[in-house]
């Protein structure tokens, strides 16, 4: 116990020697000078240090006294915690790196450490084994079970899929306290065979926890976050837009920190950001493959670079993403479906899609003689929003819900669906229904049109729509009719659970088309574009 | 300029009669020696006129292998940069290419025979329909193998091409049976496997061809037999048709009657659609493709 004491009165020491370093610079600093960049890396070098020593110290005194544990990071904190510590890169600490510590730790040898880290892996390793013979889902191997140094690479599940295993579900937690960002608890009873989803009440918006004045997260990231968690801002295209002028906004209001580098420290201070959308409701497809994209390009700025021109360079990339992947595909699009619409034809479309309702408008304008039917579905009725926007521009409509399907089915002749995502595999996700949609078009011989911008496109491959897909408030469920509220207490039913799914997957068998902005393909062609697509970049 | 295109149509028709050459080689023939012919002074000019080139002779002959022979014949020779600064130059390096364009399709019938007949056992049954120079290469190679088989022809109307080549066939000594374009679902269950050529092969992995060839392609689906298509890479072509209707016209008839009739309607159409969901396999001369990978070779040959 003495030396355990003796470590942290040592480490607390170091950190006063930190802290006047640093003052240091800062004085130096102050007086006019940009650091260089080699003082930059060694700053950087001794915080990644530091951690590690703050975490060995937290190590065994952990497994010894809690009371320890309190009065360490106390003290160190101050000291050493800032905002532009807590963005610095952790996945260092967790990395077995063999970087020297012994020059900061003369109470501690350098094979001491080692074996100790390696008594705690095993361990860990050891309650792992224990927990996966229980039978618990777990997580997909874990590098940390193969005993040598060599990790093989291995693609870990998102975390939104895995809300049943506890282990991830910590995991989680402790990402999300790190960052300071709230956790939203789950709401209802989750049907069995959806339990590894996330299920949320837009009564209880993530919003309420956040203290006000919010320090960590800006504050149109909070507005965006409110606006998707209540369904404000819906479907694909517009919540991408709404993310990428978000962050022009963060860009824009961002300065750097003194001592880091733009391209690294803004990348950091959007992990919180995006955690926090992702409690209010998990990215989608598109949104995922736009922040890549910025990502990308932050971490592209040459360290040279004056902070003002790179957020020029930075607003400048977010509006040609926009206007290349967004405004001027749809434009694309347009021009390759107003072909497959010919005179007196009579379209089925579903729900309510911004490029079909694009599509359509454009033909009209055209010229063409066509009949759109709108098929719509509880509980979002999204096809109501589609129906007002033709009617508008003088197209006539039908409207039916999907009970009534097959019933209209024989009077069609073409039917476009919208796409929220294609995956790799040629499926085509979509709002639910969609699949539904395509397989009795299939049955009458309907040719099932999907169009779908390339900035959709993801690598994942999915043959079901179990494996993953966003459950909605299950209390949207709820309707009253001539007065009466049936499901008003079905939380009360033990055996009852409301089940609001937003996404499902439509097998490529069932789709003749896809047009996309680089032309007309068949379902099976996503991984050609996918390819050529990387071989762009 | 419009002197010279009068002037190689004849000489296009004169190819034609020669009944080996298949009709878009003859169209490309054409199309070097109007190039080699060009007055033009800019290589814009150059693709225009040859654009011009290319309608005409689709209006004489409205095969889709006329069409997408051209196109493809014209992206090969500009496609790459040309950056000599002397125009003649710039013309000799696109003539080369034209002719080296016109050398690989005429070895490309040859490639397909030699991937195909391995296909085809000793002792199989063949359904064939209407008369295809490339299914013909195809079943001359198998007989060079020493392979025995027996081969169904349907009479294929109004034309009759079936007869034609059932006598092709005579002449190559193997046994031939003609059948009526009815009889194809009576004589599905004796045959092993079904070959036809193809006029075009679209985008979706599906093929244009002669009226009778979608009929062909659901009865085999209905008996389980396996049903190829034998075509040439230069008849890809940048079509996406949904169902029969999403044919363009201009292909469904002869050029002669488009330009005559007035009312479509009364008019037997001369082609059709099967899509690729009936397709077992197509034989290419750049290799055996499924139909889904039909997309994959378009978006390398077109782009």
């Amino acid at each position: 116990m003495a030396d355990s004491v003796g470590r942290q009165v040592d480490s607390i020491n170091h950190a006063t020697e930190e802290d006047e370093k640093k003052h240091e610079i800062i004085g130096a600093k102050g007086e006019g000078k940009e650091l260089t960049k080699e003082e930059k890396q060694r700053l950087r070098k001794e915080k990644k240090q530091h951690k590690k020593n703050k975490k060995d110290d937290r190590g065994p005194p952990e497994k010894e006294k809690e009371k320890e544990k309190a009065s360490v990071p106390a003290p160190s904190k101050p000291a050493t915690q800032s905002p532009a510590h807590k963005a610095a890169p952790v996945p260092v600490n967790a990395s077995a790196s063999e970087s020297p510590v012994a020059a900061e730790k003369p109470a501690k040898s350098k094979a001491e450490l080692r074996a100790e880290r390696r008594a705690r892996q095993d361990s860990e390793r050891a309650s792992k084994q224990g927990k996966k013979e229980g039978g618990q889902q777990s997580t997909s191997s874990k590098p940390k079970a193969t005993p040598n140094e060599l990790q093989p690479v291995v693609k870990r599940l998102p975390d939104h899929v895995q809300v049943d295993d506890p282990v991830a579900l910590k995991k989680l937690a402790k990402k999300l306290e790190r960052q300071q960002v709230p956790l939203r608890s789950d709401y209802g009873y989750k049907v069995s065979l959806f339990s590894h989803l996330h299920q949320y009440s837009r009564k209880n918006p993530p919003t309420q926890q956040i203290s006000i004045p919010v320090t960590v997260i800006h504050p149109s990231i909070v507005r965006l976050g409110l606006q998707y968690s209540q369904g404000i801002i819906a479907g694909s295209n517009a919540r991408s837009v709404a993310l990428l002028h978000a962050f022009k906004q963060v860009i824009q209001d961002y300065s750097t920190p003194p001592n880091e580098e733009l391209s690294r420290d803004l990348v950091n201070k959007l992990s919180p950001y995006i955690s926090f959308l992702s409690q209010c409701r998990p990215l989608s497809a598109s949104m995922g493959n736009a922040i890549k994209y910025i990502k990308k390009e932050i971490s592209n700025i040459p360290s040279q670079c004056k902070e003002e021109e790179a957020k020029r360079i930075l607003q400048e990339c977010i509006d040609s993403y926009i206007n290349e992947k967004i405004i001027l595909a749809s434009e694309a699009i347009s021009k390759y479906a107003i072909e497959k619409i010919s005179d007196g034809d009579v379209i089925l479309v579903y729900g309510c899609s911004s490029l079909v309702n694009h599509i359509l408008c454009e033909a009209f304008e055209k010229q063409r003689k066509f009949r759109v039917i709108v098929v719509d579905s509880r509980p979002r009725l999204e096809g109501r929003e589609a129906l007002r926007r033709l009617v508008k521009k003088g197209i006539r409509c039908t409207y039916v819900l999907i009970s009534a399907l097959s019933y209209i089915l024989p009077e069609v002749s073409k039917v476009f669906l919208g796409a929220h995502a294609l995956l790799a595999n040629g499926y085509v996700m979509s709002r639910v229904g969609t699949s539904q949609i395509a397989l009795v078009a299939k049955a009458y011989n309907v040719p099932v049109l999907v169009c779908c911008e390339t900035y959709k496109f993801c690598e994942r491959v999915q043959t079901d729509s179990f494996v993953s897909n966003e459950l909605d408030d299950p209390d949207d469920l709820i309707v009253t009719r001539n007065g009466k509220t049936h499901l008003e207490n079905w939380q009360t039913v033990k055996s009852l659970g409301l089940l609001n799914l937003v996404y499902d997957v439509t097998p490529p068998d069932f789709v003749d088309l896809v047009i996309t902005d680089l032309g007309m393909i068949p379902c099976t062609s996503v991984p050609v574009v996918l390819r050529v697509k990387n071989v762009d970049q | 300029m419009n002197e010279s295109i009068i002037l190689f149509i004849p000489l296009c028709s004169q190819i034609r009669e020669d009944p080996d050459v298949a009709s878009a080689v003859a169209a490309i023939r054409s199309l070097l020696e109007f190039l080699k012919r060009d007055q033009s002074e800019t290589i814009l000019g150059l693709r225009e006129n040859q654009t011009k080139a290319i309608q005409r002779l689709e209006e004489t002959d409205s095969s889709v292998a006329v069409s997408s022979g051209g196109e493809l014949f014209l992206r090969f020779i500009s496609l790459t940069s040309l950056e000599h600064p002397d125009l003649s130059q710039c013309k000799n390096v696109m003539i080369e290419r034209g002719e080296l364009f016109l050398k690989k399709i005429s070895l490309s019938r040859g490639k397909v025979g030699k991937l195909c007949h391995t296909f085809i056992k000793d002792g199989a049954k063949i359904l064939t329909h209407s008369s295809s120079r490339v299914v013909l290469k195809v079943l001359e190679n198998a007989a060079a193998d020493n392979k025995r088989f027996t081969v169904y022809v349907t009479e294929s109307q109004p034309d009759s091409a079936g007869k034609l080549m059932a006598q092709k066939l005579h002449n190559l000594n193997i046994p031939v049976t003609v059948v009526l374009d009815a009889a194809v679902g009576y004589i599905m269950e004796k045959v092993d496997l079904v070959i036809v050529g193809a006029e075009g092969v679209v985008e979706s992995g599906g093929v244009i061809n002669k009226i009778g060839t979608y009929q062909m392609a659901v009865c085999s689906k209905a008996h389980n037999k396996p049903f190829y298509v034998v075509a040439e890479s230069f008849k890809f072509v940048r079509l996406y048709p949904l169902n029969q209707q999403d044919v363009p016209d201009r292909f469904k008839y002869k050029a002669d009657i488009l330009k005559t009739v007035k009312d479509l309607n009364q008019e037997h159409p001369m082609i059709d659609y099967t899509p690729p969901s009936l397709i077992t396999l197509l034989f290419t001369d750049l290799g055996v493709l499924t139909p889904s990978a039909v997309s994959d070779e378009l978006i390398k040959l077109y782009l």
